[in-house]
């Protein structure tokens, strides 16, 4: 669509004036390296350890087996997610439109085989284990739930004694001992590295470790304490007192308000708004309205008043 | 047929697509407008600086990262020099996005996109949106409590929308791919293009109505 004639900038043809544009570039970056610098020698850069499954494991040995209980019958965030990670669910939709569900599972996720059962048949030596491990396969899914049920109540009154957890498991059959291992296994460090193993040698890919922490309560915890929370304006902030990416402000901002706020399709929603916000600005100069309003509010009259103020005093000599 | 009617016969560095290109290049960017040593008169305010600081914290995150990328991810966490070269790139970049905002907002305000410069406006908006991406990839790539909340947190959001099927923000080898490469070197090109299309087109002159408002009150303060 053509812009209006007010909205025309017809060539120059008044009057020029020296400038030196390496000289400019050039002082610029010595400013910006020296701002840097100072900065840096000021407040440095932040850098909170990362957290590690053994770690969760002996500080929160109690919410560890929690958790790795729901994974093993299913019930932890991960294990009803959808895609990418497994079919639980259908995903969050914007109307009519399934990109989650469309784009399907690239990332397989099978919550108690990957974060249970693959890494307990990893300890060697322990045939009890073993036929445990055996003795709860082999079983029909009522009686896991019936363990796995029993055993999370059983957490509940659970006490913590340093990394040691003192259970009562009554019920819980096979899945009290195989926990058990797999606590002794987390503590050890060894489920970091088991969570991480794949056909290849060489690892980049943490999403198993990173979900399953996720699942758990050590890394909201972490986040909570430093105001990471998603209703602390979340991933914008970055911990200790630093800016983060508070170029993110807008996106975050949708969390913090209704309709969003209470949606099950937030991220779909806010995602959405945001590409097409996003699409908006890139085409700003082709939205009628949109186009003309630095013409409507004169902010140029400021940034060009040396001009204008020349241009009056020439019509008036 | 006359003489003067034969068809001219194309010489061979008319028909050379290195010579085509080049006098296309010198046609649209002469060296006086690639590096100009005068602008009109209106060019007179700071707002213009920030355009060149946006460019000088650019160059200062690359040189910055090349320095982190030479040592590898985990060097800044475990040497003083190191932490130091990550508060630079750090600083850079917050330093680079204030710039870039406040050149934003001052081109918004200016129109800049009049006068057959929509292209130029393009390019910066696609810029600063790629440009988001990449800080977004360095905090992912940082390996610390930063790197891991923010991708835990960010998947649902990337997930919901099936980027993630492609795009594992918890794959840290994929997220260090994109920092380190790709969405640089989209940034700067990206940059470079905006750049050229100013030198070609250049700066927007002022709104020619508002001149015309002041010259007829002028006029009418003179009756």
């Amino acid at each position: 669509m053509m812009a209006s004639a007010r909205d025309a900038a017809p060539p120059w043809r008044g009057p020029y004036r020296s400038y030196d544009i390496v000289k400019e570039v050039a002082i610029c970056l010595a400013v910006v390296a020296a701002l840097a610098t100072l900065l840096t020698i000021l407040f440095s850069s932040p850098d909170e350890r990362p957290s590690t499954i053994a770690q969760w494991s002996r500080v929160q040995p109690v919410d560890f087996l929690t958790t790795a209980t729901a994974e093993l019958d299913g019930s932890s965030d991960t294990a009803g997610y959808g895609p990418p990670y497994n079919h639980a669910a259908t995903g969050q939709v914007i109307g009519p439109i399934h990109l989650q569900s469309w784009l399907g599972v690239s990332h397989p996720i099978n919550t108690a085989v990957d974060y249970v059962l693959a890494p307990l048949a990893t300890i060697p030596n322990a045939p009890a284990l073993r036929a445990q491990i055996r003795q709860y396969v082999a079983a029909p899914p009522r009686q896991r739930s019936a363990w796995t049920d029993a055993y999370t109540k059983a957490l509940e009154r659970a006490g913590a004694h340093g990394t040691a957890v003192t259970v009562s498991p009554a019920g819980a059959g096979p899945v009290a001992p195989m926990m058990a291992s797999l606590l002794s296994l987390a503590q050890a460090g060894g489920l970091d590295g088991a969570l991480l193993t794949s056909r290849q040698f060489y690892q980049t890919d943490y999403t198993k470790p990173l979900l399953f922490m996720a699942d758990g309560s050590l890394l909201s915890d972490r986040a909570e304490a430093q105001h990471l929370l998603g209703d602390q304006w979340g991933m914008m902030n970055e911990t200790g007192s630093y800016p983060g990416q508070v170029w993110l402000w807008l996106y975050t901002f949708w969390y913090q308000v209704e309709p969003f706020k209470s949606s099950d399709n937030a991220d779909a929603l806010v995602w959405a708004l945001m590409m097409l916000l996003s699409l908006a600005f890139v085409c700003v100069p082709f939205i009628p309205g949109v186009r003309s309003l630095p013409r409507w509010i004169p902010i140029y009259r400021l940034i060009w008043r040396e001009h204008y103020r020349s241009q009056a005093g020439g019509a008036a000599s | 047929m006359s003489a003067g009617d034969v068809p001219r016969q194309r010489t061979a560095a008319e028909r050379s697509w290195t010579a085509r290109l080049r006098t296309r290049a010198e046609g649209a960017l002469p060296p006086e407008k690639l590096l100009p040593d005068r602008q009109p008169a209106y060019v007179a305010s700071w707002i213009y600086v920030f355009g060149a600081l946006t460019i000088a914290a650019l160059i200062t995150i690359v040189a910055s990262g090349m320095v982190l990328g030479l040592k590898g991810p985990a060097w800044w966490h475990v040497t003083g020099i190191g932490r130091f070269f990550n508060g630079i790139h750090l600083w850079s970049v917050e330093l680079f996005f204030f710039a870039m905002v406040v050149h934003l907002w001052g081109k918004f305000w200016m129109g800049a996109w009049r006068g057959g410069r929509s292209l130029t406006w393009v390019a910066g908006a696609v810029t600063f949106l790629i440009s988001i991406a990449t800080a977004f990839t360095g905090y992912l790539s940082q390996q610390n409590f930063d790197a891991q909340w923010i991708s835990t947190q960010a998947k649902d959001g990337l997930n919901s929308v099936g980027i993630g099927a492609f795009f594992n923000v918890t794959n840290f080898g994929q997220m260090y791919t994109f920092h380190v490469i790709l969405l640089p070197v989209a940034v700067v090109l990206l940059t470079a293009w905006h750049v050229l299309l100013v030198r070609r087109n250049g700066v927007v002159p002022p709104y020619v109505r508002a001149l015309a408002a002041e010259r007829a009150a002028r006029a009418e303060e003179r009756a």
